[in-house]
């Protein structure tokens, strides 16, 4: 029982839930953002165990390096006063904890359903799963991939075209049009006689 | 000598001999980094006409030495007003990635730390969380220069990697992989330096270059540090070798995306010409070639403006990216990767 893998296993999990832990209760938000690394690293981690070594890796790669870094970018520029946070704790919280109870049991029979346990790793370990994941989602799954990837490019579209505007007195200048600019088009040069010096 | 060794620490000998070889490939790397400084100098000394270090040592070769005993004499001031905790973890986490992604960069076949199948996905992972250094740095400073660059830093770097991943994305398209090793020998052919992937990808090769450069905040694209405007920008507060760390952190970077470079465009240990052998000193020469392109860069242009990093990123670099991601997967399609000129690179 007490195998390498177990323990490695009880220190990512231990890490991982402490990390958790973290998010909800630092009381600066940049600490809490850090904490949420901790926990997208950890859980990481934790697949790479499962020979999930591709979602393991865009799990660092998307939320860790991307995600994560333009949300303390976020997070670091606010201003927030904390004490109004924590204003509505003891009103808010019997719906939260109503939540937090229905999330605990819908992970529990997820976890305790007999499909669940036959989710193992694959023992032939040799197959690059990234290699795979790419078939399938490519052939058989292709239309349902395309549309996740439509429906989110409608949200870019949106979420930008609802921010976004043009400032009438801000200075703007376009590149192309500096690019092509000719010294002529800046500078004459004017031929004079020389002047005598009175 | 090896079973002795191998006797004397029983089961642990594995954990060992791995540390024995990381050692092996970082000690070499810092020895690479202090010359990188060195070399910086000097080159842009002469390409301004000026001599550069002379002083310490033959030709100022003990400079780097001299530079890094100062370094380490010096006191390192923490301000009263930061964040202590993230004020000293901020150099580590520079510093993490570029040493961690050497786990998988072959230097050949056969001598490579870790021959891991997903390494080009490793290495881009790793090194997109080389920003945090720089973010932390400059929020834990509590300073508004420091805070300014850690902002400008974290923008430049997630607009530059999408460029640089989609350059990849079509290296891996040719060869078929993402292990480090296959993408070199993907580019093995008869017809050496003309078989390499710079030929059929030489937009990427420039974009990778480009975006490399901004990635590791070099000039021209060093607005996180903007010394004339935001004073040191991230790193302003930092002093002795905390504040080393950050510079062995951003050469270390250089010397990693030169290594790539030369790894995935350039055929890495493969000789260009098919009558010399192969070996680690051409992928040394490669990559002494894209560093020297860096002190060029720097000693050549003026720095960018802001909004127009983002807009060479953005507008101009996805793009092309895009457009060419298509064209590769056109070309590696059945009735044109057989033509003539074409199967040199595509199959």
């Amino acid at each position: 029982m007490l195998d390498s893998s177990f323990l490695l296993f009880m220190a990512f999990a231990l890490v991982l839930v402490g990390a958790g832990v973290g998010v909800i209760t630092a009381r600066s938000p940049v600490h809490s953002a850090l904490f949420l690394v901790l926990a997208f690293f950890t859980g990481s981690a934790l697949w790479m165990m499962l020979e999930a070594e591709f979602l393991a890796i865009v799990l660092v790669l998307v939320y860790v390096g991307a995600v994560m870094v333009l949300f303390l970018f976020v997070v670091m520029m606010l201003n927030i006063d904390n004490e109004r946070l924590r204003q509505g704790f003891w009103k808010h919280l019997p719906l939260g904890g109503g939540v937090a109870l229905l999330m605990v049991l819908e992970m529990w029979l997820v976890v305790s359903s007999r499909q669940f346990s036959s989710m193992v790793p694959d023992p032939r370990g040799s197959i690059s799963n990234t290699k795979e994941l790419g078939r399938l989602l490519y052939t058989d799954y292709v239309f349902s991939f395309e549309l996740a990837a439509v429906i989110l490019l409608v949200a870019i579209v949106a979420a930008i075209a609802l921010t976004l505007r043009r400032r009438k007195d801000s200075k703007h200048m376009d590149p192309a049009l500096q690019v092509q600019v000719k010294a002529a088009d800046r500078m004459r040069i004017v031929s004079m006689p020389a002047e005598r010096e009175l | 000598m090896m079973d002795t060794l191998q006797a004397f620490f029983g089961p642990l000998w594995p954990l060992v001999w791995t540390l024995i070889k990381i050692l092996a490939i970082v000690v070499p790397m810092m020895g690479a980094v202090a010359y990188l400084t060195l070399a910086e100098r000097k080159v842009i000394g002469f390409m301004q006409i000026r001599i550069g270090p002379n002083r310490v040592g033959p030709f100022g070769l003990l400079q780097p030495i001299a530079d890094g005993i100062k370094l380490l004499m010096k006191e390192i001031i923490i301000p009263s007003g930061s964040n202590k905790f993230l004020f000293v973890l901020a150099p580590v986490l520079a510093i993490m990635p570029a040493l961690a992604a050497w786990a998988v960069v072959p230097f050949t076949p056969d001598l490579v730390l870790a021959n891991v199948d997903a390494g080009l996905l490793y290495i881009l992972a790793i090194t997109s969380m080389g920003v945090y250094g720089v973010v932390l740095a400059g929020w834990a400073s509590n300073s508004k220069y420091a805070f300014l660059g850690a902002l400008r830093s974290a923008a430049q770097i997630v607009s530059y990697e999408i460029a640089m991943g989609f350059a990849l994305v079509t290296v891996l398209m040719m060869s078929h992989s993402l292990n480090l090793v296959d993408i070199v020998k993907a580019q093995q052919g008869s017809l050496g330096l003309l078989q390499w992937n710079w030929i059929p990808l030489f937009p990427m090769f420039v974009i990778y270059v480009i975006a490399g450069t901004a990635e590791t905040n070099r000039a021209p694209f060093d607005v996180a540090e903007g010394e004339s405007e935001i004073v040191a920008g991230f790193h302003v507060e930092y002093s002795g070798m905390a504040f080393a760390i950050f510079f062995l952190a951003e050469y270390a970077n250089m010397i990693l995306i030169a290594a790539l470079a030369s790894l995935m465009f350039m055929g890495g240990w493969l000789s260009p010409v098919s009558f010399l052998p192969d070996g680690i000193l051409w992928l040394f020469a490669k990559m002494s070639f894209i560093l020297f392109l860096f002190l060029w860069f720097r000693a050549t242009f003026p720095r960018y403006r802001y909004d127009q990093i983002m807009r060479l990123g953005w507008k101009v670099f996805i793009p092309v990216t895009l457009i060419w991601l298509v064209i590769v997967g056109l070309l590696l399609q059945e009735p044109l990767r057989g033509l003539p000129v074409l199967n040199l690179w595509f199959h």
